[in-house]
């Protein structure tokens, strides 16, 4: 199919500028471009987790800023710990990014077990508005819990390692970020092709057909929102580690509709999808950031002309139409 | 604890609640008979606070500014449901929230815009200032008429509904859309009245409720999740499930936040006691919705059957 | 739309043209300029640019961006700052949160910080550095002078209340550190709550003599405008975020008669500020508040420095801005060891002046107040 090699072309096109740009930034020695190249990276490992639940599944989780939080808060919790040298329920602090990780993804993973098996009762804006309350308890969670900073956050005053990497400096940095998303998205791609893909694609869109065929759609779905969230956990704890800083506002309703709108912007259920929306963001934020103090209108605009005149969003604009059904 | 600030509590609970309903009732109304949700809601109750603020400002009169607040909020209503809402209707739940985000970004920075980034000067009028006495309590005149307005609306709105051509169109799009355009009903008219009307009554809640907060950007965002909550609780898309949310989030919300603390102070350390406290009722609506949802997956009232 | 960058332009323009200028410095603010808060930014950027617009030709090329008071674009924008535009010096931010996610590493990559606002415990005490100064208050400061005034007013049963969060149990403690009477009540409220009536209820019935609130911003506009219609009539005290002339016009009526803590005032009648108040209403048709004097000092303690060293000469800079050898608008001004002021806290009371609410001097909290926290710094 035709559209089909040209969306290969243009992932392709988009994975090399994303390693390209910073690499060049790299060369003249402007390491804010690194950094935002890395913020990119990490935004759009966490919209690739959505995309599972949004894109494969049809399931619009309005709450995915508490995994994000969540693996924010690991990472900022334990490098607390160990900048301190105490200890939390037996266990010393760490600043480790492997261990980090692991915590990172099995937590958001086990919170979104319990989450989805509740939420997945429910569908439509039902399920819209579950999983925001969801997310909207962990926010006020923690605001209001003193021990972390509350409000104020909690600070990673050295960021946490990496073994054969120094963390500190921008390009490795941005390497780690690179690789972890080039996994995230041969995980995803892997997963849209399995047989596992197709079951929650055919429950998405038609989930009558799909029980009749003797697929349970409650397990997969269940199974697919678990992974959907461990993935945008793992995102969380390396954001954490990238801005040096974990908050409240990480869980914000807002940041869950951030998610949302990369994957619309770059084309819902679109392997690349998540990469191209977030480098639109991110640009936008930074180039109509400087340029007015009225940028979020702008934003909003741009926002709007995509939802209602460009529904595939840019890979939909530039690769045609899907076939994958998104 | 005595039995006049219970009371007063209740009191307090259940005003809240009716202000909530103003909110809810079009959001509900609007998901209802369109199908569709509106993030944007919060901005029309913004827009009612800043026009009633300023005309009321401009004026000298409290009941000037509050026509002008529902005129306006029911005018950018109408404006938005012709240039943006209505190419929604036939979208999937994903495009509508995206639509309705992008519209909260742009009213916002638009209102901002407008009327500077300070906050504006909205008074209570001069005739329910004060304190009355109820018995052993003593209340605020103007939270009394608040409680007075929210009933009159929804008396207001059940009247409409139940008795007028508008109310039986209403239903009629809400038990089958096909049905009332084969009827004849001008059913672009219809939706832009229905969602003018929602509109109005957001920018009423806003307006009334400016008058004893803060009239700021952003002001429309938590009511909105306060009033999602409520819907969800009570039924998307039935009016009555609107009302019995909207006093269960009041109440609950209010005697969480002066019961909770009061709780904890009695076996752990005053400061400590109100800290745990303040964070548990903070999270408590949500607590509530989440479990109405898991033993009612469709809220308490389901609108279709 | 406004052109932020247009003042930067012309800055560099004038560079340019005046090539003789031993070396630039580029000044970052990073600041709230959209969403509720953006009224406290606004007055920190134009009080700032008055400054520099007063002092004629200078060598400080300004950059202002918004932080949209969300931490982690506020650390984008500091490593933006410092990594493209090459700054020098930040400064601008607004709330303790986003200090505290801004301020440690900027800080540790030898570039100054100067805080025209916020002023977390931590950055007071054991995070203190040599390179980060505070030219406004540490938190608790003003809450401390709140609560030595209740005294001296004779205040015996003080029902208190804040939102929960550090800055709100900071507000607290100040309080409490240096007020001698009884607690009838002490309340959490929820961070950007806009209903009290609850709250209110409870004041009612603890039996109290007085208030000390925090509710900075809208909440405060809230709390004030259903306090009125409660028909209750204790005195409150509080510091002066609650009832800053940025929200004043807002309150009206209701906040008359308050007494408020703070280290500036529009009244205070030093040849400085009463320059600094006509021009700032002159440029900006409207009364500065506190946040505009903080912006206003924190510029000419930047102008200060530099005619007295080259801000790449990092040492000499910061010697220089030790020196502090500028005249602040809220009078005396001078360092504590670590890097905060020791200042006169002055108690305002809300007042009526030609139709417009506003503040005015009425006492006088502390001759020479420094942050508690200092004990803990070694610097």
């Amino acid at each position: 199919m035709d559209s089909t090699r040209k969306e290969w072309l243009l992932n392709a096109l988009i994975a090399g500028a994303l390693f390209a740009v910073p690499l060049w930034a790299c060369v003249v020695n402007e390491p804010f471009i690194i950094t935002l190249a890395t913020r990119i990276a990490i935004l759009a490992i966490a919209a690739v987790g959505l995309n599972i639940a949004l894109g494969l599944g049809g399931m619009v989780s309005f709450g995915h800023a508490l995994y994000l939080g969540l693996g924010g808060y690991v990472a900022g919790i334990a490098a607390h710990h160990a900048f301190h040298g105490t200890e939390i329920l037996g266990l010393p602090g760490t600043n480790q990014m492997l261990p980090i990780w692991a915590l990172a993804t099995v937590l958001s993973g086990l919170v979104a077990g319990v989450v989805g098996a509740l939420s997945l009762r429910t569908s439509g804006i039902f399920f819209i508005m579950i999983t925001l309350a969801f997310a909207q308890m962990g926010f006020f969670f923690t605001l209001s819990w003193p021990a972390y900073g509350g409000e104020d956050g909690l600070p990673i005053f050295v960021r946490n390692q990496f073994p054969g990497l120094n963390t500190a400096r921008p390009w490795e940095m941005f390497l780690l970020a690179y690789a972890v998303l080039m996994l995230c998205l041969a995980a995803f791609a892997g997963l849209r092709a399995a047989r596992f893909g197709a079951a929650l694609m055919a429950i998405r869109q038609n989930p009558d057909r799909a029980a009749a065929l003797g697929i349970s759609p409650f397990g997969i779905k269940l199974v697919a929102f678990v992974l959907s969230g461990m993935i945008t956990g793992l995102a969380g704890a390396m954001m954490a580690d990238l801005t040096r800083f974990v908050s409240p506002a990480m869980m914000a309703w807002t940041v869950s509709g951030e998610l949302i709108v990369i994957i619309i912007l770059g084309g819902v259920g679109r392997l690349f999808g998540p990469v191209a929306g977030a480098a639109i963001l991110v640009g936008f934020e930074v180039f109509f950031g400087g340029l007015t103090e009225h940028w979020k209108l702008w934003l909003g605009l741009v926002l709007l002309a995509v939802v209602l005149f460009a529904r595939g969003g840019f890979i939909g604009l530039l690769a045609g139409r899907v076939r994958h059904g998104g | 604890m005595t039995l006049a600030l219970v009371l007063e509590q209740l009191l307090n609970g259940v005003q809240f609640g009716l202000m909530l309903f103003l909110m809810s009732a079009g959001l509900t109304l609007v998901f209802g008979v369109m199908g569709l949700i509106n993030l944007a809601h919060g901005s029309l109750y913004m827009i009612g606070a800043f026009l009633c603020a300023a005309v009321a400002a401009a004026s000298g009169n409290f009941w000037l500014g509050l026509v002008a607040g529902i005129a306006a909020a029911a005018a950018a209503g109408a404006l938005i449901e012709i240039l943006v809402i209505r190419r929604l209707y036939a979208r999937d739940h994903l495009d509508q929230v995206l639509a309705t985000f992008a519209l909260i970004l742009i009213l916002s920075e638009g209102v901002r815009m407008v009327f500077g980034p300070f906050p504006l000067y909205l008074n209570v009028p001069e005739a329910l200032r004060g304190t009355v006495s109820l018995g052993i309590v003593e209340y605020s005149v103007y939270r009394l008429a608040l409680i007075g307005f929210g009933l009159a609306v929804a008396l207001g709105l059940w009247a409409l509904i139940a008795k007028t051509r508008l109310g039986i169109r209403i239903r009629a799009g809400e038990s089958d859309r096909e049905m009332i355009a084969a009827l004849g009903v001008n059913i672009r008219a219809l939706y832009t009245i229905v969602f003018a009307l929602g509109a109005g009554l957001a920018g009423l809640a806003g307006a009334l409720v400016g008058a004893i907060q803060s009239v700021q950007v952003g002001m429309g965002e938590p009511v909105l999740i306060l009033a999602f909550v409520v819907i969800v609780i009570g039924g998307i898309g039935s009016i009555r499930g609107a009302m019995v949310g909207a006093l269960l989030v009041g109440v609950i919300d209010t005697m969480g936040r002066f019961l909770l603390p009061r709780f904890f102070a009695t076996f752990m350390e005053t400061s400590q006691a109100m800290g745990v406290g303040a964070a548990l009722a903070s999270m408590l609506i949500y607590l509530l919705m989440a479990l109405v949802l898991i033993f009612r997956p469709k809220g308490l009232f389901p609108a279709h059957g | 739309m406004t052109p932020l960058r247009m003042t930067a332009l012309a800055a560099m323009a004038a560079a340019s043209l005046n090539a003789a200028q031993a070396s630039d410095i580029t000044v970052g603010m990073i600041t709230t300029l959209s969403g509720g808060g953006a009224g406290l930014g606004v007055d920190v950027r134009d009080g700032f640019q008055l400054a520099l617009d007063m002092a004629g030709e200078h060598a400080i090329k300004l950059v202002v961006e918004d932080d949209a008071q969300r931490p982690e674009l506020a650390v984008q924008i500091a490593e933006r700052m410092i990594q493209s535009e090459r700054a020098d010096i930040l400064t601008g931010i607004i709330w303790s949160n986003l200090a505290m996610a801004v301020v440690p590493s900027t800080v540790a990559q030898d570039i100054f910080y100067l805080s025209p606002n916020a002023g977390p415990s931590a950055l007071a005490g054991a995070n203190c550095h040599p390179n980060y100064f505070n030219v406004a208050w540490q938190n608790d400061m003003l809450h401390e002078g709140a609560g030595a005034y209740a005294n001296v007013l004779g205040y015996q049963n003080a029902f208190i209340m804040a939102p929960n969060y550090p800055a709100g149990t900071d507000a607290l403690n100040g309080f409490k550190r240096y007020f001698e009477g009884n607690l009838a009540g002490e309340l959490f409220t929820q961070v950007g709550q806009t209903d009290y009536a609850a709250e209110i209820a409870q004041i009612r019935a603890s039996g109290a003599d007085s208030i000390f609130i925090f509710l900075p911003g809208g909440m405060g506009i809230s709390f004030m405008r259903q306090y009125e219609q409660s028909g209750l009539d204790m005195p409150i005290v509080s510091a002066a975020f609650t009832f800053s002339q940025d929200i004043l016009p807002a309150v009206g009526s209701a906040a008359l008669g308050v007494f408020n803590a703070s280290q500036w005032s529009p009244d205070l009648d030093n040849a400085a500020n009463v320059e600094f108040v006509a021009a700032f209403r002159a440029a900006y048709g409207r009364i500065p508040s506190l946040y505009a004097s903080q912006g206003f000092d924190t510029a000419n303690l930047i102008l200060s420095a530099a005619a007295k060293a080259d801000v790449n000469d990092r040492t000499a800079f910061r010697e220089a801005l030790r020196a502090a050898d500028f005249t602040s608008v809220r009078g005396d001004f001078a360092w504590a060891p670590n890097q905060h002021p020791i200042q006169k806290v002055y108690i305002r009371e809300v007042v009526e002046v030609d139709g417009e609410i506003t503040n005015r001097v009425v006492g006088v909290a502390f001759e020479e107040h420094r942050a508690v926290h200092g004990e803990n710094c070694n610097m």
